[in-house]
């Protein structure tokens, strides 16, 4: 299992602030979660539309889509920051 | 040094915050501020504030250490507030202190340039008659945190 968080937009467009899922083996990473992430719903699809506007963390670090995603992880998706 | 950091959606003490890092000491010369305060642009309401709650905080504490190694700090504290935020109030607090006032001033920019690229914090407007949107990242903004190195 892991557990997806999605934050600001992400969240909305998902639906759902965090998800209990079960890693499919041809998921390798972040950039392949996101694919098949985009594939639950339409609201899903919605939020990874445009993937250069995602952000990502695994195991609350910011990564890029290349890194590798194994169970047990913390993945999270989110827009580029704005705080300060 | 023992960093200062709290993520609340309390306002903070300007005044309070400063006198708390001299407070006892008299190796302190000098303590650099910055606070971030909403603006009421184009009929702006009120600012709603989400983060991610763990990464935030270690997020803000892997800033500070970097900070901690470029410059001799003899304290730093940051207030970052979530939540609802209404305009005037203030929304983050940077303070600084070292022996000297390069070190204060400097860290205390650093810090305010990384917090807000690099700390995982989003930033909803809200405005009169229920419209709303989220603000979006500015390449200004990532170009300052670059030029740190």
């Amino acid at each position: 299992m892991i557990k997806v968080l999605y934050f600001a937009w992400l969240r909305q467009r998902t639906g759902t602030g965090e998800e209990e899922l079960s890693l499919p083996d041809e998921v390798r990473d972040l950039g392949g979660l996101m694919r098949w992430l985009a594939a639950r719903s339409p609201g899903h699809a919605s939020a990874f539309a445009d993937p250069a506007q995602v952000r990502m963390a695994v195991n609350q670090e910011f990564c890029g889509p290349e890194h590798p995603v194994k169970a047990g992880d913390e993945v999270a998706f989110f827009p580029p920051v704005t705080g300060g | 040094m023992t960093p200062s950091i709290r993520v609340q959606e309390a306002p903070f003490d300007l005044a309070a915050e400063t006198a708390a890092l001299s407070a006892g000491r008299v190796d302190v010369g000098g303590i650099a501020s910055f606070v971030g305060l909403c603006r009421a642009d184009d009929g702006l309401e009120a600012l709603v504030l989400e983060h991610y709650p763990g990464m935030t905080e270690r997020a803000i504490a892997g800033i500070v250490a970097k900070a901690g190694e470029r410059w001799p700090l003899t304290g730093c504290t940051v207030i970052h507030r979530v939540g609802r935020i209404l305009p005037g109030e203030g929304i983050v607090l940077v303070l600084a202190a070292s022996r000297h006032r390069v070190a204060a001033l400097e860290a205390c920019a650093f810090l305010i340039d990384w917090l807000k690229t690099r700390a995982p914090f989003w930033k909803r407007e809200e405005f009169a008659g229920g419209a709303d949107r989220w603000v979006a990242a500015r390449e200004e903004d990532e170009a300052r945190t670059r030029d740190w190195g």
